[in-house]
């Protein structure tokens, strides 16, 4: 086995699926830190030494502004030098919900490296409520995405106020679009609650044309063993859940790095 | 001085706007078809407009869905806007992107508020724009203000405009409508020093009386300040006074529970003692670790970690501003195991809520009260929003309602919370250790709110009230506890305790009791300028803990806060002289011993009665079919779906849910109690419920409290679990235990409460009491229903043995397990039909236990598919339950019921809400292990399941009295709530 893959989760005001996201990693085989977006900034900690990074779930700088907007704008001033160049050399980076707002606000996705802000983001549900609820998933076809190879439905949980993709005109046809919500069997356009917040294309996550930035708004850490599955008591538990692959997934590939 | 102002582009739906013209619409006033949000920015500076555009562009208006526009108004020499009118909305296309006039026609159709935060109130996004605005690299913002503009479309004459005001946009405690040209800036008063003393030794009666009055005191406390003053041959200073005030409180001594009562021709010394924590001391446990001695109970999961458990109430703030009183609830109870031994990190909560009916017709409305309604959305959105953003999964609660709660809701919020066992214990300062000082800054939210808790409520609480109700910022708590997890782990502090309830004074006089204290109150960092000493000393700011740091740790501990951008100020040393003195600016301020502090007081003297009421008995007759009076039940306030609250919660955050508060099929049923892994790679889990029956109290509060914990441990077996290692926790909510009658009935309680803790082997670990929730209006007095709220914590040595309460499968067995009773006094049944009755459900405390133990027997040998308890609606309830939420019918025969005495009434059968009692879905092939398992305990098979879709149920003469569709069933059970 090639040596363990450094990956950084990366915390701030807020951050609260730190925990179980660091668990997932481990699980999965990665030697995980968990730092303070304070010592990246400081250089205490160097974005270079690692090989995958996370921004997990939770309401950074209490979502105050919009959602992720705070720790957007700081990593996009302060660090977008060095998060770019972790993504020119071949690295990865996931997003996870509140994560995945700051990848969109701070322009990490769909493009990284640009100038201007991009012409999509992410706002309130359709519903106008906070909502956490288990949600369908499809990984649409050819999807360049590194991280869901070899997956082609998922079962995992949302919980999110601002989770509803919006673009503007002609942003749509360029999306890398890498995770799809869809009802139980499998088809879009359910409406709500199977896309639960109103997402333009009922999409659930995006990635760059690498494949290798993917921002997704349900929870994968929350759905790694069998009886988080909601209906075990029914179906029985398996051992691992639906979510666990994506994150073996991102080992698979940054081992070879 | 800038203003900006960000909205939605016009062709966007606006998700708050369209909850806002649901909640118009409540209200009858169904001319308003659209509202649209604008939220308004202050910022105290002199920026470019290019600085202006970056501002907006990149961080106030997202670029793809909002506009924005900013102005740069005159401002005279006191900081005043000048000549600005407030927000109005724009007839002119598109005066947003870009400097543009505010004006603009105000048309009949379109109407316009603006409101913004009162003085002194701190919006917590503030804080957020200045640092984002530093991030940027912009330099030069002093402050920042926060304000909401709101476009109503549709014609409103003034009287509906000032209703949609008063009722949804503007609470008056902390918010006003911005009528003219304003100050967003106000200045904050200076303070100057000087010691306020207060002549208590010259004073005549009246005099007293007042001072009396205005701290709260008894007659018998104050006579012993008197004394203990005239010994001293000064008069206290103010700031003693209120500290005196505070730690006396009914809030923080809880001297009801530790009075001398005589009751039934007994005295009782010290209620709490002789009764719950009897209990524990007699069960001793090895496993319990700290037990009411901490700010929260402490018991050993698994020899390595230890669980924290507390419930708490915020009842009187909720009730004037239900967002903010029960957001702080959250906030508080949290920093309770965050300050119990060295600090546990909270990883669940529960939360129990009472409310008026959200049907409260308006003339039944008392002045002066928020409307149900309004104070349960309310209270959903304060908890949602702080637990949420703490990353707390919300996993189980309850919600009631009671017309008595209408002026007085409760609202009880609890944390559980995780900590390595060796640490599990109180730790102890040593003289010469810094008092330090860590989290959110000290302004003058919350003064006064211990005494307020412990007074009652009156029409006018909602204006004078105002400074009692805190701002809660659940960001800034959520990095508290980041932060001292790690510190924690470091050992940088030797004790700790969380700044509640009377702020410093409480705070640091418990901590200091045994050795003493100095504090230099300028240290304290404040908010805003201005506070005297007395405000900083009694403060209740929000998301402050209170820590004793060896100096030699100091430095580490303050260089692990900077970098977590957390506060950690030294405000004072511990002493090893046993007094508390307070110093200003270098004055001595106060000056008082521990020992009278703490050991000054006299007890209370209280007399108690009680006498068991008589209720009318129902006399109406039995319906031939129970279709209805089934399908009245389901959609009653109380029985009915908890959804729409429990989805705006995170129940998944944190990654250790086993049992969801939903369960079954679609994940839409009830289920009975919550399972969380704790510790991620064990499989151990714990088991989190709750039993409240207040419509028991008022004809037995013995049988409430009985009934109470028999529920809460009903849950945690018939989710899988057993009673080996369960402890609970006591919250008492009462009226006014002044009276005599009042405080009989909770004697009562109490004593059930250790009677059933010794049958069941469940010990107390902590508890918490709120008395006086009574409302005046008029002179007329309205007291809540004697409320307990049992919580309950439960260890499961493998999750992976849980047991949900949906029927899972065509054709298995349905049995009743445990014995009926024609006990419907206070059920939900009698309610729907307008009476009380007397024949309340008791406990047979006796066997109780051996039946739980050997339904746990069962489920421990995976012989059972579902189980679910029965409570408000009985059998009829459950089996419905059962059902919808499994998608499977079933058909059950009343006369195989095994029932403790002889009962002819079909509805009462059904309804009935005797205690120990579950529904229990076995396999065919199960049946004989399962009845072996179970021999000795009342039994019997009384349904199978079915692929009908059908719930089918036969009365004792074989005729069908319910015929319903699983549609039709789960159709009246969701339909109340769905908001």
């Amino acid at each position: 086995m090639a040596s363990k893959v450094r990956t950084l989760i990366l915390r701030a005001s807020g951050t609260n699926c730190d925990a179980e996201t660091v668990f997932a990693f481990r699980q999965a085989g990665a030697e995980v830190s968990l730092v303070h977006v304070n010592q990246l900034i400081r250089g205490e900690e160097r974005l270079a030494d690692y090989r995958i990074m996370v921004i997990p779930g939770g309401f950074t700088y209490g979502d105050d502004i919009a959602a992720g907007k705070v720790l957007a704008n700081e990593l996009r001033q302060k660090l977008g030098e060095d998060i770019v160049r972790f993504i020119e050399d071949g690295k990865l980076i996931l997003g996870i919900c509140n994560g995945f707002q700051v990848l969109v606000k701070a322009g990490f996705l769909p493009e990284p490296g640009k100038e201007v802000l991009p012409g999509l983001t992410l706002a309130t549900n359709d519903s106008g409520k906070f909502e956490c609820r288990w949600v369908h998933l499809v990984v649409p076809e050819r999807s360049p995405c590194i991280f869901t190879r070899g997956i082609e439905r998922l079962y995992l949980p949302v919980a999110h106020g601002e989770g509803k993709l919006v673009v503007l005109n002609g942003v749509l046809s360029e999306l890398n679009m890498a995770l799809l919500y869809t009802d139980e069997s499998g088809g879009t356009g359910a409406g709500y609650p199977s896309n639960p917040n109103g997402s333009v294309a009922d999409i659930a996550g995006i990635c760059d044309a690498s494949g290798r930035v993917f921002g997704l708004m349900p929870h994968p850490e929350r759905h790694i063993r069998g009886t988080q599955h909601p209906q075990w008591t029914r179906l029985g538990a398996r051992k691992y859940g639906d979510g666990f692959k994506i994150f073996q997934n991102a080992l698979d590939w940054a081992e070879r790095l | 001085m800038h203003r900006i102002e960000v909205r939605l582009k016009s062709h966007l739906p606006d998700a708050r706007g369209l909850g806002l013209v649901r909640d118009i619409h409540d209200l009858g006033i169904t001319t308003v078809s659209q509202v649209r949000v604008v939220d308004i920015y202050w910022l105290d500076a002199d920026l470019t407009t290019e600085e202006l555009d970056i501002i907006c562009r990149q961080l106030l208006a997202d670029p793809v869905t909002q506009d924005y526009r900013y102005l740069t108004p005159s401002v005279d020499v006191r900081g005043r806007v000048k000549g600005l009118r407030p927000f109005t909305p724009n007839s002119s296309p598109s005066p947003y992107q870009g400097e543009g006039d505010r004006g603009g026609e105000v048309s009949k159709e379109l109407h316009s508020v603006e409101v913004a935060y009162n003085a002194g109130v701190a919006d917590p996004v503030e804080g957020t724009v200045m640092k984002a605005v530093r991030d940027l690299g912009i330099s030069g913002v002093r402050a920042v203000k926060t304000a909401k503009g709101y476009l109503l479309h549709g014609h409103l004459d003034e009287k509906s405009q000032e209703v949609i005001n008063s009722r949804l946009l503007v609470n008056p405690i902390i918010q006003h409508v911005v009528r003219r040209e304003q100050s967003a800036f106000p200045e904050n008063p200076q303070y100057d020093f000087s010691l306020e003393r207060v002549s208590l030794l010259e004073m005549d009666a009246a005099a007293l009386s007042e001072v009396r009055r205005q701290f709260g005191f008894t007659d018998d406390e104050l006579q012993a300040i008197v004394a203990y003053y005239r010994k001293q041959g000064r008069n206290p200073a103010d700031v003693e006074l209120e500290t005196l005030a505070q730690t006396w409180s009914e809030h923080c001594v809880h001297k009801t529970f530790k009075a001398k009562i005589s009751f039934g021709g007994k005295t009782i010394d010290n209620l709490l003692r002789s009764t719950i924590m009897k209990a524990t001391q007699e069960l001793a446990k090895p496993w319990c670790i700290s037990v009411f001695d901490d700010n929260a109970g402490v018991i050993d999961f698994d020899g390595r970690w230890a669980l924290c458990f507390k419930v708490e109430t915020h009842n009187h703030p909720s009730a004037v501003e239900p967002y903010g009183g029960a957001a702080t609830g959250i906030g508080g109870v949290v920093r309770d195991p965050l300050g119990t031994g060295l600090g546990a990190k909270p990883i669940l909560n529960t939360d129990v809520f009472c409310f008026g009916p959200p049907d409260l017709p308006d003339e039944k409305l008392p002045k002066g009260v928020l409307h149900p309604r309004r104070i349960f959305k309310g209270v959903r959105a304060g908890v949602a929003d702080y637990a949420n953003r703490l990353g707390i999964p919300t996993l189980n609660g309850a919600i009631l309602f009671d017309e008595r709660y209408t002026a007085n809701p409760l609202v009880y919020c609890g944390t559980l919370a995780l900590m390595p066992k060796d640490l599990g214990r109180r730790g102890q300062q040593k003289p010469g250790d810094l008092v330090v000082l860590v989290g959110g800054r000290t302004g003058r939210d919350g003064i006064h709110g211990v005494t307020f808790a412990s007074e009652r409520l009156t029409e006018e609480s909602s204006s004078v009230s105002y400074t009692s109700v805190q701002i809660g910022n659940p960001i800034v708590e959520k990095k508290v506890i980041d932060v001292l997890m790690q510190a924690r782990d470091r050992g940088l502090y030797r004790r700790i305790t969380d700044c509640g309830g009377g702020g410093l004074s409480s705070a640091v006089g418990e901590m200091a009791e045994e050795t003493g204290v100095r504090v230099d109150l300028d240290k304290v960092p404040l908010k805003y300028a201005g506070l005297s000493y007395s405000e900083m000393w009694v403060s209740e700011s929000q998301e402050r803990m209170l820590l004793a740091v060896p100096p030699e740790s100091l430095e580490e501990l303050k260089s692990l806060f900077a970098r977590e951008d957390v506060e950690a100020a030294v405000i004072g040393e511990f002493t090893g002289d046993r007094r508390l003195r307070l110093f200003y600016q270098g004055n001595l301020v106060g000056d008082l011993s521990m020992e009278f502090l703490h050991g000054g007081r006299p007890p209370l003297v209280r007399e108690a009665v009680w006498q068991q009421p008589v209720f009318i008995e129902p006399d109406f007759v039995c319906p031939a079919d129970l279709r209805e009076a089934l399908l009245a039940l389901l959609g009653s306030w109380n029985v009915c779906s908890k959804e729409w609250v429990i989805r705006q919660y995170d129940h998944e955050v944190q990654g250790g849910s086993v049992l969801k508060p939903l369960v079954g099929k679609n994940s839409d049923g009830p289920g009975d109690a919550a399972i969380i892994k704790p510790v991620l790679d064990s499989e151990k889990g714990v088991i989190v419920s709750n039993g409240i029956n207040p419509k028991y109290g008022e004809i037995d509060p013995y049988w409430m409290a009985a009934s109470a914990v028999d529920e809460a441990l009903r849950q945690i077996v018939a989710v899988g679990g057993n009673l080996d290692r369960v402890a609970l926790l006591d919250n008492f909510c009462w009226g006014n235990t002044d009276q005599p009658e009042m405080l009989g009935a909770l004697v009562r309680a109490a004593q059930a409460c250790y009677d059933s803790a010794l049958a069941y082997g469940t010990p107390f670990i902590s508890g918490k009491d709120s008395l006086y929730n009574e409302f005046e209006q008029e002179g007329v007095t309205v007291n809540i229903p004697h409320t307990l709220l049992i919580s309950a914590i439960g260890i499961m040595e493998d999750s992976a043995q849980a047991v949900s309460m949906d029927f899972k499968q065509v054709g298995n067995l349905v049995y009743l397990v445990g014995t009926t009773q024609n006990e419907l006094g206070g059920s939900e049944y009698f309610r729907t039909h307008g009476f009380v009755g007397n024949s309340v459900p008791k406990v047979d405390l006796k066997h109780a236990r051996d039946l739980m133990n050997s339904l746990s027997m069962a489920t421990k040998k995976c012989l059972v598919r579902a189980c679910h308890d029965c409570s408000e609606g009985g059998i009829g309830v459950a089996l419905a339950e059962m059902a919808f939420a499994g998608g499977l019918g079933a058909t059950a025969d009343l006369k195989a019921v095994p029932l403790g005495e002889p009962m002819d009434r079909d509805d009462f059968l059904l309804f009935s809400e005797s205690n120990s009692r579950f529904l229990v879905e076995v396999a065919p092939e199960n049946k004989e292990e399962f009845e072996k398992t179970l021999s000795g305990t009342p039994f019997a098979a009384i349904g199978r399941t079915t692929d009908t879709e059908r719930l089918e149920i036969y009365g004792l003469s074989g005729r069908k009295i319910v015929d319903a569709s699983l549609a039709e069933l789960k159709e009246a059970w969701q339909r109340p709530l769905r908001w």
